[in-house]
């Protein structure tokens, strides 16, 4: 039975790169910094093709983001093997929050017939994880979050949910949100061909308008929360550094750790 | 309203440790608002939860005893939680930023037309709003947050506050625990465990010792094993000790790992690249043991140990043991 499944993912900056928070809106300053495809949503592009590709169907990629959020995430993921992409571009979303994120992505998704909608569980910047169980509250469908070994039958979905202990097996009815958790699988590199075969795939820029999303509760006009200050962490470690070349410096750090009532 | 709830963490009754913490922390911040702190109980188990909460200074609960709930994933917390919170109006509801708590706040916002802060390492009140302090960019970054209209829903990261006890009498009501078809969506079909390693787990535990590639090989693991079962502590590894397949992803602290803030954090053979520190950088007390003095990992050390862990990591266990012996 063919599958259709979308895969959300987002471009996040290079951790290798240096940041900075715009002073103006104290937002992430996205254009100063080099970005990639969130490295969890590279799994779940790759846990997306191996359902595709165990039960036929297509997989589209949806992106909320500027411009540059096409040329890095969406064509790293179509390069990987996806058919087609939806790319939401409009200034009003800039300045949204996770809330904010979740309800936007949702319109994009009821544009579609999915069975399956697919997220990373968290991103590497924003980590807050807080986008994939929104998205799937806004669409009203059952979420499996944070979960890896993805499988389909007839009508439901199984996968395997990490816990302190181990992990549960957890199920539900298609349609669903999955969010896939790192570590799910090896994502696999784009091929020579892929790279150039992206190029000619269609993605469809929508607007705020053609989401029907609803502008006061987007952007900095929808944001529940505010940033009310920030700034380089003061130093208050206390950097007392201790050479062992006397093979003393065991009893000098159970000491501190005395002090400090570790022990 | 000025009441703070705290969604209780437990396994059939057996409150966590996170939830102890955070009816700790309510109680600074109800002292602000001016309200009471009352425990959200769901699922079953409660007698026992009564009995350990109480000792952690929650005035009231609002108990949804049902058998039923554990049967199903996160959905029944949501529901029962946002149904209370548009009945009773709280100030505002603190969840433990960890996967399920995460989930659930989120959900709950969504449902309800909230908003939601996660990750948050400290909240205090200022003109009745929180102000959730967070750490960013690789813990570099110190942010404040608020959110702009309440109820208030907080997601506070383990071992942010410090559990203290305070007895006190617990007002208890019964609250509707039925849940709707849509709660039973998800199910939960098994538990699979791996046998208990006895070591706490990484994400709550209050002292982490962890491991990187200086380890050389899987089995000198057991040198920081040893090191953290003296210190009743978790066993945390660097993605390079992760990748090479020497401990489980599961106990991988980082940016694409595990966000941690113990009370005391011991790296052993760790650099400390940006993407490790963003998930320890926070820690109360950070200590590092290295034999490179150049290693970044000492940049934000309060105690740094310059040495060959071969060394320094057993002399060390053995001295712990002996203080806790002649103790
Ligand atoms: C997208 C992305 C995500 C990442 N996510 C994570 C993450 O979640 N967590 C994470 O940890 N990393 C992560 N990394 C990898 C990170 O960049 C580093 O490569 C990794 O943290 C290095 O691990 P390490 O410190 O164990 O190894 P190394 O950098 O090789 O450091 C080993 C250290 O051990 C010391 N040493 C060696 N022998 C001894 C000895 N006998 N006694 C004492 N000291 C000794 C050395 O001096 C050295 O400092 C990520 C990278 C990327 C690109
Ligand atoms: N702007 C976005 N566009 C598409 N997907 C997103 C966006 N933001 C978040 N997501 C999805 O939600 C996941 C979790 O992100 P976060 O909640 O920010 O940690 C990501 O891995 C993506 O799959």
């Amino acid at each position: 039975m063919p599958l259709n499944i979308a895969v959300c993912v987002k471009r996040v900056p290079d951790t290798a790169a240096e940041k900075k928070l715009d002073e103006s809106d104290k937002t992430l300053d996205r254009e100063s910094v080099e970005s990639i495809l969130n490295p969890v949503d590279e799994m779940a592009v790759e846990e997306a093709l191996k359902l595709k590709e165990a039960n036929e169907g297509e997989v589209t990629i949806i992106s909320m983001g500027p411009e540059a959020a096409q040329a890095q995430a969406i064509r790293k993921a179509l390069s990987m093997g996806a058919d087609k992409a939806v790319h939401l571009k409009d200034d009003i979303l800039h300045g949204s929050d996770a809330q904010a994120v979740a309800y936007a992505l949702s319109q994009v998704v009821k544009k579609g017939e999915y069975d399956l909608v697919l997220c990373g569980a968290e991103s590497t910047d924003a980590r807050t994880s807080l986008v994939p169980p929104a998205l799937a509250e806004n669409l009203n469908l059952p979420n499996l979050n944070f979960v890896k070994n993805v499988e389909v039958s007839d009508s439901s979905v199984t996968a395997h949910r990490e816990t302190d202990k181990g992990h549960d097996i957890v199920e539900c009815q298609r349609p669903a949100v999955i969010g896939v958790v790192w570590g799910a699988n090896e994502p696999r590199y784009p091929s020579f061909k892929g790279i150039m075969a992206a190029k000619n795939k269609p993605v469809e820029t929508l607007t705020a308008d053609d989401a029907e999303i609803d502008s006061s509760k987007v952007g900095f006009a929808g944001a529940k929360s505010e940033v009310l200050e920030f700034g380089a962490r003061p130093a208050e470690r206390k950097k007392i550094i201790v050479d062992n070349s006397n093979g003393d410096a065991h009893v000098k750090l159970a000491d501190f750790l005395q002090e400090q009532k570790f022990i | 309203m000025s009441d703070v709830w705290v969604l209780l963490e437990h396994s059939d009754g057996t409150t966590t440790k996170v939830a102890h913490q955070l009816l700790t922390g309510a109680r600074a911040i109800a002292a602000e608002t001016g309200g009471q702190v009352v425990a959200l109980f769901i699922g079953k188990g409660w007698a026992t939860a009564k009995e350990r909460i109480a000792k952690f200074g929650a005035a009231k609960a609002l108990v949804a005893e049902s058998d039923e709930i554990g049967g199903y994933v996160a959905s029944p917390q949501v529901e029962i939680t946002a149904r209370l919170i548009a009945e009773k109006q709280p100030w505002g509801v603190l969840f433990a930023s960890v996967p399920t708590g995460k989930e659930v706040a989120t959900r709950v916002a969504a449902r309800n037309g909230l908003g939601v802060l996660a990750d948050a390492v400290n909240v205090t009140v200022q003109d009745g709003k929180p102000v959730c302090e967070y750490s960013a960019f690789g813990g570099s970054t110190l942010v404040k947050k608020t959110l702009k209209q309440g109820p208030y829903l907080i997601c506070v990261k383990p071992n942010s506050f410090v559990a203290e006890e305070s007895p006190a009498e617990v007002a208890e009501e019964t609250v509707d625990a039925s849940i709707s078809e849509d709660s039973k969506r998800v199910v939960l079909k098994e538990r699979v465990e791996k046998e208990a390693g006895g070591r706490p787990a990484v994400e709550s535990a209050a002292i982490i010792i962890s491991g990187g590639r200086g380890l050389g090989e899987p089995a000198n693991f057991s040198v920081i094993e040893g090191l953290a079962d003296q210190l009743g502590a978790a066993v945390g590894a660097s993605r390079a000790a992760v990748d090479a397949g020497w401990y489980p992803h599961s106990n991988q602290v980082g940016q694409t790992g595990k966000t941690v803030s113990p009370q005391l954090y011991i790296a052993v053979g760790i650099s400390g690249a940006i993407q490790h520190r963003a998930g320890m950088q926070t820690s109360k007390t950070i200590v590092a043991i290295n034999k490179d003095a150049e290693a970044p990992i000492f940049q934000m050390v309060d105690f740094g140990v310059v040495g060959d862990l071969f060394d320094v990591v057993p002399k060390l266990t053995e001295e712990i043991s002996k203080r806790k012996g002649g103790a």
